[in-house]
């Protein structure tokens, strides 16, 4: 197991002060470099020698991929942008309610203080297993340690397993899915890609090393919402085992437009169930066009935990989740952030 | 250049997880480098050609067998093919990740797994109560084959034993294809207790460690070997002179002809015919 040393590790430190320089430095030192935003996920890494890198390109000092700009009705965050900032902005809380919420409800406002935006959606699994430095498929072995017959899997898959059962630990990110957020990348030449939040995370299946699409010499410098669920009616809700500091058990963000009782329109998306956030596009298009009521929200709920296949010690989720998603979509007036 | 990957496990023991992929560039190389060498000794050399006036005589001489000749059977050639889908869908679904293209391969992967497999286990019977299953195998008794078609590779004209119903190199090749082909398929039907599948219950302890890295190496080797091993079968079977052989695996069968002039008519002796016809 790893252990944890006092010092960090040798590594070489590049800080740059713009994001030209940081992506003529993430590509001149490719897979060798490790970009380092706020530092909450990084420092585990390096201090457990986990992980052990050449290069680290601290981003601290980028001033252009901080802030919160309006654009088109909708929203461009910097990725550098810390939690506490999209938690307490102004325009953020008042279109945006979903984000907001789900940025306030991360870990405890030191680490909201610290932590950004673009690493709470990048940064890795909390797999305890992976995290102790083991072999496993996600750290290129051949084995999952914690789908195994004597495995601690408490946190771990119900959905999308696929060898590896380790889940997605954002909270924000269900939110910007279901905000319909897209994520810009950036890469040295000028390079730029928009992904549709949903796009940008990515299972074991496709890649099991990686949590999203960055690949080396990328960099995620904004996320962008649109105005389309701008002053929706919106539902946030996350179960942890503490009720700061902790990561989620089960969380779930929904927006929703409705006319008369009516869902005329809704995005739905859990996380820490499966190694990416899941968009439930079943549960839309069943809930789409039918009454907000408690057979409704009850149908959603039956329909997000299909096919669920829970490991020794989480079935729990199962239920959590069902349950979770029947109040994203009935409502409730009580606010259910715990 | 790396052979093997190593890592550690919970008890801090160091174990192996698999063949290093820079292997895979080795195989690639190898097969590239094995075809343009052959192909350039083809264009090159004296290579001994069977002669047309040879087989004219030959063909007059037996003009009682059938003008077709079955070389391979319906069931033979689908077993073939079958096999031939899935060793390519498996060799690109191992491989296509490793070299950057991203999609979603395991299921893929087992589910050729099994076809292979499937496949293998009906060749087997099929081949043991249906076929002459010692045609295909190469032993000592074929020590002066083997002399004699090194000999006409090297353009020297030889009175020595032509080939049964298989060349030489189809039975060396099928050697080849048995030994990593059951390697592959041995060690992944293992391996398809590390995923889940509706066949094999998931029981990621069914080995030790290190009994599971030898089976991931064997898998790995096995699977790098393929890449090399197809490489050649594919550049043998478009070569020209030997574009009779693919065909009949498409067709079922070749021309009196053919066989005729690459067959020991003796070894390989076909009904039809009045009596075995001479060697040339």
């Amino acid at each position: 197991m790893a252990v944890i040393r006092d010092v960090m590790p040798v590594f070489e430190l590049f800080q740059p002060a713009t994001v030209d320089e940081a992506l003529g430095l993430l590509e001149r030192h490719g897979a060798d470099a490790w970009v380092l935003a706020g530092g909450m996920d990084t420092f585990d890494w390096l201090k457990d020698r986990s992980k052990r890198v050449a290069v680290v390109v601290d981003l601290s000092q980028v001033g252009e991929l901080r802030g919160v700009k309006e654009v088109d009705g909708g929203l461009e965050i910097g990725a550098l942008t810390t939690l506490t900032e999209v938690a307490q902005h102004p325009v953020v809380k008042a279109k945006f309610g979903l984000l907001s919420e789900a940025a306030g409800l991360v870990a405890s406002p030191q680490i909201r203080n610290q932590g950004t935006l673009g690493g709470n959606v990048s940064q890795d699994t909390r797999c305890w297993y992976y995290r102790s430095g083991w072999t496993c498929y996600r750290a290129g072995g051949n084995i999952c340690y914690a789908d195994t017959p004597t495995a601690i899997n408490r946190e771990h898959a119900i959905l999308g397993a696929d060898r590896c059962v380790a889940v997605s630990p954002s909270d924000t990110a269900p939110a910007l899915i279901a905000l319909q957020a897209a994520m810009v990348i950036r890469r040295a030449g000028g390079g730029e890609r928009v992904v549709p939040a949903e796009e940008y995370f990515v299972g074991p299946g496709l890649d099991i090393t990686r949590m999203t699409v960055l690949r080396p010499g990328d960099l995620l410098t904004a996320i962008r919402i649109p105005a389309t669920w701008a002053n929706a009616t919106f539902y946030f809700e996350k179960v942890r085992d503490r009720q700061v500091w902790d990561f989620p058990l089960v969380n779930v963000a929904a927006a929703l437009k409705t006319s008369g009782g009516t869902i005329d329109a809704v995005r739905v998306a859990v996380g820490a169930v499966a190694a990416t956030p899941l968009r439930l596009t079943t549960v839309e298009a069943a809930v789409t066009g039918k009454p907000r009521n408690i057979e409704t929200a009850q149908l959603a709920g039956e329909l997000a935990v299909d096919g669920a296949q829970p490991l020794r010690y989480n079935g729990y989720k199962v239920p959590l989740m069902r349950n979770l998603v029947t109040r994203a979509i009935r409502g409730t007036t009580t606010a259910t952030t715990t | 250049m790396n052979f093997l990957t190593w890592g550690r496990n919970p008890w801090g023991q160091q174990i192996l997880t698999h063949v290093s992929w820079d292997l895979l560039w080795a195989s690639l190389f190898a097969g590239v480098m094995f075809l343009v060498a052959h192909a350039s000794y083809m264009v090159l050399s004296a290579h001994h050609k069977y002669s047309e006036s040879e087989t004219d005589a030959l063909e007059a001489a037996n003009k009682s067998l059938p003008e077709r000749i079955e070389r391979h059977t319906f069931m033979a050639r689908m077993f073939h093919w079958v096999m031939a889908a899935s060793m390519f869908t498996l060799l690109f679904t191992a491989f296509l990740p490793i070299v950057g293209v991203r999609f979603a391969w395991v299921q893929w992967h087992w589910i050729a797994g099994l076809v292979l497999t499937g496949s293998i286990i009906y060749h087997i019977i099929h081949a043991t109560f249906f076929l002459d299953f010692w045609s295909i195998w190469v032993g000592p008794k074929d020590i002066p084959e083997i002399k004699a078609e090194l000999l006409r590779e090297l353009g020297r004209e030889v009175d020595a034993p032509k080939p049964a119903k298989y060349p030489m190199g189809n039975r060396l090749y099928h050697l080849a294809i048995v030994v990593v082909g059951l390697t592959a398929a041995i060690s992944g039907i293992f391996m398809m207790a590390r995923v889940r599948n509706f066949m094999i219950s998931r029981n990621p302890y069914l080995l030790a460690d290190t009994t599971w890295g030898f089976t991931y190496v064997l898998h790995g080797l096995a699977g790098v070997g393929l890449v090399g091993l197809v490489i050649a079968h594919v550049y043998f079977a478009v070569r020209p002179e030997k574009w009779w052989i693919t065909k009949a695996m498409l067709v079922g069968y070749i021309t009196r002809r053919q066989y005729l002039m690459h067959h020991d008519t003796r070894r390989w002796n076909v009904k039809g015919g009045s009596q075995p016809a001479g060697r040339a």
